[in-house]
């Protein structure tokens, strides 16, 4: 018999280690390609068996066959499901074209300039040697600050406990060169585990392909380091806007401003005691 | 495909992008849907009208694999002078009896070729009952020896390609839009792409789950799928096909190893009662005197030492009496009726969940309750075996716990992960999984309590004379066990279904069987899975370092055959069709097949080979006959016998339908549909007259979510899937939640003849109203997964559905009926049967209580 390649396009051969040979840890990161996603919710099931995160409530939602509604502390994957009703794109299409339905699996953005590290005062969350970002459940006092610094909504404090918990890009399994458990389950490889650099080439030609066949709203979201957060470790391919999927457009890190606020906050405390300073001694004259 | 089977689903989308055209034909714009190039919406129920319409397609337009057709199909097979169509009968085909619903199948034969069992069959009076289906095995029916006449120019009018033209002539573009609801240009666009990806160079597959069965045309509905893609030369080819996606891990190993009251292991017959009075008459009937059945003796007699071991001798017919008799249908179904007859007093439930589970749950829970006993093993406490505390029907008063005598045993199961053993996947594909952990309490497998339950059995009757006993005492019954808990050894059984020759020499495949009794095989397919005494089924070699086909990952059967028929990827002279899709070919140097797969055919038979007149077996199988398991070595278009309701698939209306038969008035469902006649399961309307604004004006469909698992025992139960999709709910149309005055998130009752359920309501655009038959027709969308138990609760939709099954299969028609939606809860207690009562009474349906069951208000 010959042996046959198969060349694979959804699932490339993408290395999954997070050392190299020699034990340097990659930056490592998730490319979720939402068009190829069938809404199947194993990435969301994966998670919670693997990080034993508990389950988030029986809720009904009639949100087309969204349950999960939000990513939160018990929800570190969440996948979205939007029906649209409008024409697709792709010409000629008369049997599917009224109708379209969008399914995405959502996650911590691992920002590469992430607002949540910034504000916590307990030093809890770090930036891991694979350039992730990630709770320290024994060290988070609860605070909560991170909470409303984040511009995705991803932080939540689970009140049970009083930590904060959120997707931790299966750190435990990374420093054994395990894939994360979301990536592992995706049947289609809609979500993609490796090497940033890889998958962003991997993105790119992506996108590419799909806009040639007619996709034109295809579009990489937080794959680009200059943007407002640095670029995401998680970062995803759309097939529309972002607000549709409940993503910000234009996603800023919010501690952007901290220096600049510190530093007009100094120099007007600066002032302020310089001019009580000035009251008192002109009062003692 | 994505709903039910997202793992499958990837090779779709790898397929997808590398340029298939995936064409996803459904009611509901499901997941799948979302995700293939075209969607087409049709009317439940009428997708014989759509396919055979491409086969009308097909035909019209020349677009059939000519070459392909002629050589491998019985396109040119001339049919009996008598046969007449549904086209001359106004919807029957001939035999047809009208009093008895059934069909007298000896005009649907070849010319002059008396069928087998058919011959047989007209000897007894019993015909109808027992001529088809409950004895077919997979080889079909045995041709009497001889070539049936043919006509190679395909023009004489009695050839099967002319028959089938004339058949599905009225089937046109118009036709389809008007039946199925499917715009004229959107069925041609998928005909036309069909066509465009089959011939030489390109081939298309059929993927179905096995809701498409669930007609009362459910065989048909297969059958018309297999015309096309052998008009089309898409069957034994790579890229081919048509997959039937099973239910279940394992449901295809359960029918090659059977559960079916049928079926013995491999297909074979069960021997009846009426017609099989001795060994000699089973053999002659069964063992086709062509093709691989022609050794079917060899495989019976291997699988009776297997059961039998030395008790079974020559003189002795291999214990053939030992067997149990069947006496008709024992179906599912019919067995549950039996249940209030008397007839069925004790009942194992082992990996399903009949209360909620099957259709018209009130009917299988109410006979639950006449039982003196039930053993159900499960993970979990499921609907069917907590019936006796929390069924409907103790809220509503018509059962109540204190009077119920049926003596309930409940058995915790082992999950797979506990247990070796092996999966057989709908490729035939046999993969082991190993034990992670040992079962947890008095959780077991079933292995395992099997082997116990027949070992205890079997001390218990040591000392018996009993002749009755005789067959149980012969039992072989070895197998060693390990562990604190005496687990049998599932290997072993792997072994002894591979089976052995003398010595415990491990047999290679099923061509090595001997009918003399020297070798032992629990199943001639399997054959060959255990071969040298290693595990071929738990062979895991990466796909990098093998054929594409994968040939050393786990094992196929038979004989680790991925692609059955493959010898049709090449051309009759063995040449493949086209470089592009090359599997199996001639290799004339060598004086053999060779390829990617292992052949399925006779390795040394040259694709010339003519066989003398007196030939047997497979040696009366031609070098171009690359369907070797049917008497005359080709595909069937048109089936002569087998089948029990046509010998060509034709449209029927569902048992229950809003529309007249737009091709034979007369006949408005299946004229041989079978029915469960019994009070608990009235009818929405009279058969052959369809109702589309009385009482139930709607049609109900039922499917499952990738959330859930069937019957829900194993996911209701489960934190982390209950969540998903907490609760049962109804999916209608904006059109049809206007009409009916339903608001998005509220509830709706959903009633039918047989039960009014509550769900939420969830109003999406995924579903869509059709235009069929000039009238709008509105679905309402029911994923079946509920009962009482487990985290996640609700109504069951299946208590909806009705009884009438396929007469081929005894399936029942849960994908189309008819119902009505209203906004709001359904009543509690007895009010819930007077809600009931008052919509039969608004149908004109006789009271459906029998004087047996008692009402308690």
């Amino acid at each position: 018999m010959t042996t046959v390649t198969i060349p694979t396009i959804i699932s490339h051969d993408i290395d999954t280690r997070s050392h190299d040979a020699d034990g340097t840890p990659r930056q490592m990161g998730f490319f979720t390609d939402t068009s190829i996603c069938i809404g199947c919710k194993a990435c969301e099931v994966a998670c919670k068996e693997s990080n034993q995160v508990p389950d988030d409530g029986l809720h009904w939602t009639g949100e087309s066959y969204d349950n999960t509604s939000a990513i939160g502390c018990n929800s570190w994957r969440h996948v979205a499901f939007i029906e649209q009703t409008k024409p697709v794109q792709v010409p000629d299409e008369q049997g599917s074209g009224a109708l379209r339905w969008l399914m995405a699996s959502d996650v911590c953005k691992h920002c590469s300039n992430a607002a949540c590290l910034d504000v916590c005062p307990t030093g809890a969350l770090t930036r891991t040697e694979f350039g992730t970002v990630v709770v320290q459940e024994d060290v988070c006092n609860g605070c909560g600050y991170c909470v409303p610094a984040c511009p995705f909504g991803v932080l939540d404090k689970r009140e049970e406990d009083g930590r904060v918990w959120k997707c931790t890009l299966c750190y435990d399994r990374l420093k054994d060169d395990m894939e994360p458990a979301c990536a592992q389950a995706c049947p289609t490889k809609s979500i993609q585990f490796g090497e940033l650099k890889q998958l962003r080439v991997i993105a790119d030609e992506r996108v590419r392909r799909l806009q040639s066949r007619g996709e034109e709203q295809a579009q990489l979201y937080l794959s680009d380091s200059t943007d407002g957060v640095g670029g995401g470790h998680a970062f995803f391919l759309l097939l529309d806007r972002p607000e549709v999927f409940g993503l910000p457009p234009d996603p800023v890190v919010t501690t952007r401003g901290l220096k600049t606020i510190w530093t007009s906050a100094g120099g007007a405390a600066l002032t302020a005691v310089a001019a009580v300073a000035l009251a008192y001694l002109r009062g003692r004259a | 495909m994505a709903e039910c089977h997202p793992v499958g689903f990837q090779w779709v989308m790898e397929a997808k992008e590398r340029g298939a055209v995936i064409i996803h034909v459904d009611p509901r714009f499901t997941r799948t849907s979302a995700l293939a190039d075209i969607h087409v919406p049709l009317r439940p129920g009428s997708d014989i009208a759509f396919l055979g319409g491409v086969v009308n397609y097909i035909l019209e337009h020349e677009r059939w694999f000519k070459e392909y057709v002629v050589e491998y199909t019985n396109a040119a097979t001339l049919i009996n002078p008598e046969f007449r169509d549904t086209e001359d009968l106004d919807g029957v085909f001939s035999g047809f009896d009208a009093h008895k619903h059934s069909y007298d199948v000896a005009s649907w034969s070849y010319e002059g070729m008396e069928l087998m069992s058919a011959a047989e069959d007209r000897e007894g009076a019993a015909q109808a009952e027992h001529n088809t289906g409950e004895q077919a095995g997979s080889g079909g029916i045995a041709l009497k020896h001889g070539e049936p006449p043919q006509d190679r120019t395909l023009q004489d009018p009695r050839c099967v390609l002319q028959l089938l033209r004339k058949h599905y002539r009225r089937y046109s573009p118009e036709f389809v839009e008007e039946t199925c609801g499917v715009p004229k240009d959107l069925f041609l666009r998928v005909a036309q792409a069909l066509c465009d990806n089959s011939g030489r160079e390109r081939t298309s597959a059929f993927a179905y789950a096995v809701g498409w069965t669930q007609h009362t045309v459910g065989v048909q509905y297969i059958r018309t799928a297999a015309i096309i893609q052998s008009l089309l030369g898409n069957i034994g080819r790579p890229g081919g096909g048509i997959m039937a996606l099973r239910g279940h891990a394992s449901i295809q190993g359960s029918t090659d190893i059977p559960t079916l009251y049928n079926l013995l292991p491999g297909y074979l017959p069960m021997p009846h009662t009426e017609h099989y009075r001795g060994y000699q008459q089973y053999i002659e009937m069964n063992a086709a005197k062509t093709g691989f059945w022609g050794n079917a003796e060899a495989y019976f007699v291997s699988l009776m030492k297997a059961y039998w071991g030395e008790a079974a001798t020559r003189d002795n017919d291999w214990c053939f009496s030992h067997l149990p008799r069947i006496s008709g249908d024992h179906s599912a179904y019919t067995f549950t009726r039996g249940m209030f007859d008397g007839t069925v007093n004790g009942f194992f439930v082992l990996g399903e969940n009949p209360a909620v589970g099957s259709s018209n749950g009130r009917f299988n829970r109410e006979a639950l309750a006449k039982l003196d006993w039930m053993v159900v093993r499960d993970f979990v406490e499921i609907e069917t075996a907590s019936f006796w505390k929390n069924a409907p029907e103790i809220a509503t008063g018509e059962l109540q716990t204190d009077k119920i005598p049926t003596e309930v045993f409940f058995m915790p199961a082992a999950a797979h992960t506990e247990k070796n053993g092996s999966f057989t996947n709908t490729q035939r594909l046999l993969q082991w999984h190993h034990a992670a952990v040992e079962p947890k309490g008095d959780c077991r497998s079933e292995l395992w309590f099997m082997y116990h339950l027949g070992r205890i059995i079997k001390e218990k009757l040591r000392d018996s004379a009993e002749p009755r006993d005789q067959p149980i005492k012969d039992l072989t019954w070895s197998y060693p066990t390990d562990g604190d808990i005496a687990e049998p050894s599932a290997e072993a059984v792997l072994a002894e279904i591979s089976g052995w020759a003398p010595g415990r020499e491990y047999l290679k495949g099923y061509d090595t069987l001997k009918p003399d009794g020297s070798t032992v095989c629990g199943c001639w397919i399997y054959c060959g899975s255990y071969a040298d005494g290693i595990n071929q089924t738990a062979r895991r070699k990466p796909r990098q370092q093998q054929s594409y086909v994968g040939g050393e990952w786990g094992w196929a059967w038979p004989d680790n055959r991925h692609m059955l028929y493959n010898r049709a990827s090449a051309d009759p002279d063995g040449k493949p069709w086209s470089e592009r899709k090359r599997y199996v070919w001639w290799d004339e140097r060598k004086g053999q097949w060779t390829g990617e797969d292992r052949p399925d055919f006779i390795i040394g038979r040259a694709p010339y080979y003519k066989p003398p007149q007196d030939a047997r077996a497979q040696d009366a199988i031609g070098g171009a006959e690359p369907f070797i398991m049917q008497a005359d070595g080709k595909a069937w278009l048109f089936v002569p016998d087998g089948i029990r309701d046509g010998p060509l698939p034709t449209h029927y209306e569902p048992r229950e339908t809003p529309l007249a038969n737009a091709l034979y008035p007369a006949h408005v469902s299946n004229p041989v549909l079978q029915v469960i006649e019994h009070a608990l399961d009235p009818f929405n309307h009279p058969r052959d007259k369809p109702a589309h604004d009385g009482a139930f004006p709607f049609v109900a469909t039922t499917y499952r979510l990738t959330e859930h698992h069937t019957a829900g025992g194993m996911s209701r139960f489960v934190e982390y899937l209950s969540e998903l999709q907490p609760e049962f709910f109804c999916e209608v149309s904006p059109e049809l939640a206007a009409l009916r005055g339903l608001t998005h998130k509220g509830w709706a009752t959903i009633v039918s003849a047989r039960a009014a359920i509550e769900a939420r309501v969830m109003v999406t655009d995924r579903m869509r109203p059709l235009r069929a038959g000039g009238r709008t027709i509105h679905t309402v969308g029911l994923p079946y997964h509920w009962g009482q138990n487990g985290l996640s609760t609700g109504d069951s939709a299946n208590d909806l559905f009705h009884l009438a099954l396929d007469p081929n299969v005894h399936i029942q028609e849960s994908k189309a009926a008819t119902c009505d939606i209203r906004p709001g809860r359904r009543p509690r207690g007895p009010g819930l049967l007077a809600l009931l009562e008052e919509y039969r009474h608004r149908a004109g349906i006789e009271p459906a209580v029998p004087a047996e069951v008692e009402v308690e208000t």
